[in-house]
């Protein structure tokens, strides 16, 4: 199959004006009589379930949540980038443009992130009119800090709480089509497949958790906002429920999934302290505007931080990259604190963390500005260490945190199966091989509130021939009913006698060991045979106590977890695919002699979709070349 | 540490339901609440037995999903977290602690602690928004914000929407939460022109959804995990009777 990209053509500056005015439109009356499916109410499902209703269309909503507003999106913390140049430092559109392209390692498409550097403007309008109450200055207007990757303060926020209030921003506008009867909202209803009709994406098959109720629902296109995949790794900064099972199942209905093995490893986390921790937390990447990171010149070194001298100390990220320092991007970060502690160089008990210290900030500042710049985040800290960063040092260490990988999609966001968008987290384009700090929230706003409004119009008016109405009662709809039922019954037929949860920990902690920050050929072998057999364990031994009826967790977290068991594999195969270190993939045979990222342009510049071939079996590549038109893709430095 | 957990039990909204006694061993301060909960119910399920069901996602107090009555108190002993922020380090060794779900009449109980919180949601959908339509908002900084009123705002903004105010509350009022949403908006310029017609129609849609009425005891802002303030109730109170008397948002 061709992957059409649909670039429009002509200047970069002009693709979207020019692709907007080009596009088909569905005239007022008749945008009543389209129903559209939206999967997942995080930034990017509730802002585009929101305005297609405000547009007109009939719109049905699903969320696995009690409420729409609990989706992930809310624990973002740092903020939101926009090329607004408010505090005159030298930003513009082509610069955010040219900071993502870069920060993405060359592996991003120009045309998609030109497009999202030019609505984030308007994002920030869209969201100050519906009263998000952004941090100010004194005199009234907004204010900004900086992010990692970027030499200008662009970053909008909302203290320690950013993606909270974008995502109540969304949330209330969702909640405003509810009450008008323009959305029929289904909490605590999860996707467990996607119904193609004629090649045509026309449905998904739900399961209501609290009934047990399996259904299906039809429609003329469906969009996917649900997120990345990022609890493959088990132990992840997202949120427990997170899951691949909507995606995945799509995949398996037809849909290509683009560069799985993007998934980047966010360098200032918690470290993990017991066997049975749950989830690692966050501390926001605006750290890094005031802390300095560090460990000791010397291996081994068991003196508490107090006791070792200035000179002693190593302050890595200042020494290796001088003129980003502690703001170098994230992937970067990330590696260069595993380096120094598989080196034996690392801080606290087990060696898997590095400081991030305020010591001088305080010194210089004082602890009033530092209390009332990081005030939340410190007590965070404290809260969960029993440690007290004013006086010590903060102890961090990298965790997975975002998925740049996910379904392919065209400029307009469709996947390869007609009819079926995917927006935010859940598509792959925007981000590359790496994410910039505040850009997934920019990300998500976009797709939902200024780009899948258009496409998805253009796509309806542009097929109204071949969309003919379509009835819950089809055969496609009464079999994938039959076989997303089945699936639950088998797993709860195993009777097994382990949890859920201990296979989802093993899955992890081979991802984590041999498909995390660094990766080697035999690393991914090793796990692309370990999987098969975790998986296999898995549909022997599993216990899922309780029925298909009614709310049932164990059953619910199962099925997910019997997805990352296939997935996984997915993920493994793109890494061992692709011979070069690119981003938050770092294959160590591909690195230059300073440790650094090693890409191969001449090979691997494009991007890598997949298709399945079934469970087990090796999937078939499709390649789209990347073609850079305006920035020519060099060695990444931020020295 | 080893505790005795009674944990509230019911299979469904209208089956009976008790209290059930759990044993936790082998518990860590440094484990939060529910890690510690994950453990016991690990062990039910490695015996074949139904797991206790509860609610939970972000598990670092932000999504609002957590929402357990610990020894009677709404999201347990610390001030200003939620359940999820609860940690292990706040009991001793051979602690006897009850565990109940919310008890509110306009929550209804669904299974186990799981209970159904979507009259906030509907409160919200009844007027918990500004009414602007995507595309053409005017630039961001045309409308200055004085910021003592963007940071009052944001006070009340961060809100998690748990319900931990309902649930402390002897009246099972919702009152701060709801004064939380029109006191956000209605600090702000964006929020001006509907403030009186929001705060009617959400005052009327708490009051339908069963909640309780306000009688100053304030153990929703003790309870609350985002330790928002009872000013914003006496804020909706105002707003709210400023709109009946100027016969305004009718």
């Amino acid at each position: 199959m061709n992957l059409d990209s649909k670039i429009p053509p002509g200047p970069l500056t002009e693709k979207w004006d020019k692709r907007r005015f080009d596009m088909k439109l569905v005239n007022p009356a008749n945008k009543r009589k389209h129903r559209i499916l939206v999967i997942g109410t995080g930034l990017a499902g509730s802002s585009a379930a929101a305005s297609l209703a405000e547009l007109g269309y009939q719109v049905d909503s699903f969320c696995f949540h009690d409420s729409p507003r609990r989706a992930h999106s809310i624990a973002a913390q740092g903020g939101i980038n926009s090329a607004k140049n408010y505090q005159n430092d030298g930003d513009s559109v082509y610069r955010l443009f040219y900071d993502t392209v870069k920060g993405g390692d060359f592996r991003s498409r120009e045309a998609n992130v030109y497009r999202l550097a030019q609505v984030s403007v308007n994002i920030i309008d869209q969201c100050v009119a519906q009263g998000v109450p952004f941090a100010r200055e004194y005199g009234g207007l907004l204010d900004n800090r900086s992010f990692g990757g970027a030499q200008v303060s662009r970053t909008f926020y909302c203290r320690g709480q950013t993606g909270q209030q974008l995502l109540l921003g969304a949330y209330q506008a969702l909640s405003r089509q509810i009450g008008a009867g323009h959305i029929a909202m289904h909490p605590r209803t999860e996707m467990l497949d996607l119904i193609v009709i004629d090649g045509r994406a026309r449905g998904v098959v739900t399961r209501h958790l609290t009934t047990g109720k399996i259904e299906s629902h039809v429609g003329d296109a469906v969009v996917l906002a649900t997120g990345g995949y990022g609890p493959v790794f088990y132990l992840s900064t997202n949120a427990l429920n997170c899951n691949v099972t909507a995606t995945y199942r799509a995949h398996k209905r037809g849909a290509y999934f683009a560069n799985p093995c993007y998934t980047q490893i966010h360098p200032t986390c918690i470290p993990v302290t017991g066997d049975q921790q749950s989830k690692l937390t966050l501390m926001s990447e605006s750290l890094r505007n005031d802390g300095r990171v560090w460990v000791s010149k010397t291996a081994g070194d068991k003196r508490p931080p107090s006791q070792i001298p200035e000179g002693e100390r190593d302050y890595y990220l200042e020494r290796k990259y001088p003129s980003f320092g502690n703001l170098a991007p994230r992937d970067i970060s990330s590696r260069a604190a595993k380096q120094v502690c598989d080196e034996g160089r690392g801080a606290g008990e087990g060696g898997r963390g590095v400081y991030l210290d305020f010591a001088d900030a305080i010194r210089d500042r004082g602890e009033a500005y530092i209390r009332e710049k990081y005030g939340n985040l410190f007590d965070m800290y404290a809260h969960i260490t029993n440690e007290e960063p004013y006086k010590a040092p903060m102890r961090i260490y990298p965790a997975v945190h975002y998925c740049m990988g996910g379904l392919w999609v065209d400029y307009e966001l469709m996947s390869n199966v007609p009819g079926l968008f995917v927006l935010g987290e859940a598509n792959f384009s925007d981000h590359g091989a790496n994410r910039l700090g505040a850009s997934a929230l920019m990300q998500g706003l976009a797709d939902g509130y200024f780009v899948a409004p258009y496409t998805l119009g253009n796509y309806i008016a542009s097929s109204a021939s071949g969309l003919k109405i379509v009835t819950s009662d089809r055969p496609e709809c009464k079999q994938a009913e039959a076989e997303a039922g089945d699936r639950l019954t088998r797993l709860l037929a195993v009777k097994g006698k382990r949890s859920v949860m201990s296979f989802h920990r093993e899955l992890g902690k081979v991802m984590w060991d041999d498909c995390g920050m660094a990766r080697t050929e035999a690393s991914l072998k090793q796990a692309l045979t370990k999987i098969p057999q975790i998986r296999e364990e898995f549909w022997r031994n599993v216990s899922v106590p309780g029925g298909a009826d009614g709310l049932n967790q164990s059953l619910e977290q199962a099925n997910r977890v019997s997805d990352f068991l296939e997935f996984a594999e997915l993920l493994c195969c793109d890494a061992l695919n692709r011979n070069e270190s690119c981003g938050a993939h770092f294959r160590e045979e591909y690195q230059y002699p300073d440790g650094e990222a090693r890409r191969d342009d001449e090979n691997y510049c494009h991007v890598s979709a997949w298709e399945h071939k079934g469970v087990g079996q090796t999937p078939e590549l499709h390649k789209e070349a990347l073609v850079f038109e305006n920035v020519k893709p060099s060695v990444r430095s931020y020295k | 540490m080893n505790l005795t957990l009674h944990v509230w039990r019911q299979q469904g909204p209208h089956e009976p339901g008790g209290m059930v006694q759990y044993q936790a061993r082998d518990i860590f301060p440094d484990m939060s609440f529910l890690e510690m909960l994950d453990v016991v119910n690990q062990g039910l399920t490695e015996k074949g037995e139904e797991p206790i069901a509860f609610d939970s996602d972000c598990r670092e107090g932000i999504c609002g999903s957590c929402d357990l009555m610990i020894n009677g108190l709404a999201h347990g002993p610390e001030d200003g977290v939620a359940t999820c922020q609860t940690y292990m380090r706040n009991f001793k060794d051979g602690d006897a602690i009850y565990v109940e779900p919310w008890r509110s009449r306009a929550f209804p109980l669904v299974k186990d602690l799981v209970v159904d919180r979507s009259a906030f949601d509907r409160i919200i959908q009844a007027g918990g928004f500004v009414s602007t339509n995507t595309g053409g908002a005017q630039d961001g900084n045309c409308l200055p914000v004085a910021k003592p009123d963007a940071e009052k705002a944001m006070d009340a903004a961060e809100c998690i929407g748990c319900g931990a105010c309902v649930a402390a509350c002897k009246n099972g009022s919702a009152v701060l939460f709801t004064g939380a949403k029109v006191s956000h908006l209605a600090l702000l310029p964006q929020g001006d022109p509907e403030r009186s017609r929001r705060v009617r129609r959400m005052v009327e849609q708490m009051d339908a959804e069963g909640f309780g009425n306000c009688t100053n005891y304030y153990e929703c802002e003790a309870a609350c995990p985002k330790e928002i303030s009872v000013e914003f109730i006496a804020k909706m109170n105002r707003e709210y009777l400023a709109a009946v008397v100027s016969g305004k948002g009718e």
